[in-house]
């Protein structure tokens, strides 16, 4: 507060520079692993965004090339169809950031609003509210959404919402712990008095204080939906059989790998340096945003 | 602390109760009803109302769910719809001991190289091995652990025919057999488990280096050795303890996917083979016993808890 002040009164006086970004910067600049993240995951995505001209086949064209090894025609080889290894996991991709993308948005849209209102408003909403958390909470987020899956069946839509209903506990928690600590925030209190809304003092003036956690934990949640979502595919309880989602693709070529390794390996690669990569720029995040890691 | 043993025990007994509603209700009240689907598989018209009548979907919802709840309070989950309509129980009694033993091995085998690994990397830190640990753990908490399990079978089963590649061998037929056919497996599935807890070990371990009674102890003339195992451990190993029980999470997920790799068939195998063939009581008593042995390890951490941490049980 006390470097702030001066400025009101003291017109002429130079700005200073924006703290977070200089943060930004100066973390990143220190973090080897966080800037091979960054750099992976812009290959990935821009490998998802132009997939349709990247890829050297149609993903599921098949050729007389069975189980062909690592070649100039194919760079990752092809699969027990004749199918272009390297153009379905192209084509992969999309799925993949795709669904970890919106399942960790919906989870964060329908979690924070559920956490805000349970520290927000406390008594019976909170108890009502949390006892729902804390059951979904004692659970792996997995076996919660192949539950969900079993119940709604496969398909896109069915999975992205099973993942989705899986994470909202994680982002309730983080919400309603940042909210029960601000909502005592002297501003708040003044927000109140000035007769503002309670929708527009938690979503205009508690949230975005709270945002900095809530970041970490989408960071988080991205990769493990990811994972999710290619575990989901892998165990044929995914999007569906003809969508080459990197799951499905290390599925198909399971009973091959002793004659094409290839299958069994780049596919899963693919995941892990998505996975890792956002794991990184996660802790860079923490570092930047300066949230203690809980587990 | 029979005080808290009571509060942790009907907590526990209280979440069962609440997962075994959801689960009852949830396949019953969704849109698109799975039942309805079960049943216009059944083939005819009469084969649908005779199933209907069997599994007791022409009584009302209420009846159906306390029949259901004292059924399955007596270990009556009911019959598979699938194949030789086996009971489920009996279905997931076969199951259990692999699974079990599985996710027994992968936590043997994880706490095995964690512990010294987590230790190692808190007590020289930032040397090479600290730096190899955490490169190992990153990469350990990154790898889906089926591709991990389709990677060994790669490299130990088809090209080294170490091990088999695919299988189960119960205990009783000899400790090799079984072991040989389970330690891939248990590897896939501890692997994530093994990196998160020595992350833990070394972070927990670091801040209790910091505190004085640590400073203490050195100062009293204790032995380096003396000092990390009187002091230093016991006091690391409480937070450890709690990820341990949130980690499990990851031992009964890898053992569900995992087991689909290996054809062991255990219980994950038991669940999604239910799913895809729509055999809902299957599904709803392997969901039922997967979380039991959930809510089970669960309480049997917060129990440790309190044991290790005399603070926890007066709060």
């Amino acid at each position: 507060m006390s470097d702030i002040t001066p400025d009101l009164f003291e017109t002429g006086a130079e700005p200073a520079p924006p703290p977070r970004r200089s943060r930004w910067r100066a973390t990143l600049a220190k973090d080897r692993k966080a800037q091979v993240g960054l750099v992976v995951l812009g290959i990935f995505v821009f490998g998802m965004i132009f997939a349709p001209w990247l890829a050297p086949y149609d993903p599921n064209e098949m050729t007389l090339d069975m189980m062909g090894g690592l070649s100039w025609s194919h760079p990752l080889g092809t699969d027990d169809l004749g199918r272009d290894l390297l153009s379905r996991i192209l084509h992969g991709t999309q799925i993949s950031l795709f669904i970890g993308v919106s399942t960790v948005v919906i989870a964060l849209v329908i979690g924070v609003t559920l956490g805000l209102v349970a520290g927000y408003f406390g008594g019976w909403i909170d108890l009502v509210i949390m006892r729902y958390i804390d059951l979904q909470w004692a659970f792996p987020n997995f076996i919660i959404a192949v539950y969900l899956v079993a119940v709604f069946g496969t398909g896109l839509v069915n999975v992205i919402v099973a993942i989705s209903l899986a994470f909202i506990d994680d982002f309730a928690r983080v919400a309603r712990s940042m909210t029960l600590s601000l909502r005592e925030e002297q501003y708040v209190d003044a927000a109140r008095s000035m007769g503002f809304s309670d929708a527009r003092i938690l979503f205009r003036h508690i949230l975005p204080s709270a945002m900095a956690p809530i970041i970490v934990q989408a960071t988080v949640s991205v990769s493990y939906a990811i994972l999710g979502e290619a575990t989901l595919s892998f165990l044929g309880l995914g999007v569906d059989a003809t969508t080459p989602t990197w799951g499905l693709i290390l599925a198909d070529g399971r009973g091959f790998i002793s004659q094409a390794w290839w299958l069994g390996v780049f596919p899963g690669l693919a995941i892990m340096l998505v996975v890792l990569s956002i794991n990184f720029i996660g802790d860079w995040l923490r570092d930047v945003f300066d949230v203690r890691e809980t587990t | 602390m029979s005080g808290y043993i009571l509060r942790r025990l009907i907590g526990a007994g209280l979440v069962m109760w609440a997962v075994a509603t959801l689960v009852f209700f949830m396949l019953r009240i969704v849109p698109g009803d799975p039942i309805a689907a079960m049943l216009a598989d059944a083939g005819s018209e009469e084969a649908a109302l005779a199933m209907r009548a069997r599994l007791g979907l022409d009584q009302p919802l209420v009846v159906q769910y306390v029949y259901w709840f004292l059924n399955a309070f007596q270990g009556d989950l009911g019959n598979s719809i699938y194949g030789s309509n086996q009971p489920v129980a009996t279905i997931i009694a076969e199951a259990l001991p692999r699974t079990l033993s599985l996710a027994a091995l992968a936590f043997v085998i994880a706490l095995v190289i964690a512990i010294p690994a987590g230790i190692l990397s808190a007590t020289r830190r930032n040397s090479a091995t600290d730096n190899a640990v955490s490169v190992v753990a990153f990469l350990g908490l990154a790898m889906p652990d089926f591709w991990l399990a389709i990677l060994l079978i790669i490299v130990f089963a088809a090209n080294l025919q170490w091990l088999p590649a695919i299988g189960y061998v119960p205990l009783s037929e000899g400790f090799w057999p079984w072991l040989e056919h389970l330690i891939l497996p248990a590897i896939a599935v501890g692997t994530a488990f093994s990196a998160i807890i020595a992350r833990m070990i070394r972070s927990s371990l670091l801040e209790v280096l910091k505190t004085d009674y640590m400073r203490t102890a050195r100062a009293k003339g204790l032995g380096a050795r003396a000092i990390m195992w009187s002091h230093g451990l016991p006091n690391a190993m409480i937070p450890v303890v709690t990820v341990v029980g949130i980690a499990f999470a990851l031992l009964i997920s890898g053992a569900v996917v995992v087991e689909n790799v290996f054809a062991i068939k255990g219980l994950g195998r038991v669940l999604i083979q239910g799913i895809l063939n729509r055999d809902y009581p299957v599904v709803q008593g392997a969901v039922l016993v997967v979380s039991a042995f959930f809510v089970f390890s669960n309480l049997v951490v917060d129990l440790l808890y309190g044991v290790l941490d005399p603070r926890i049980r007066y709060s």
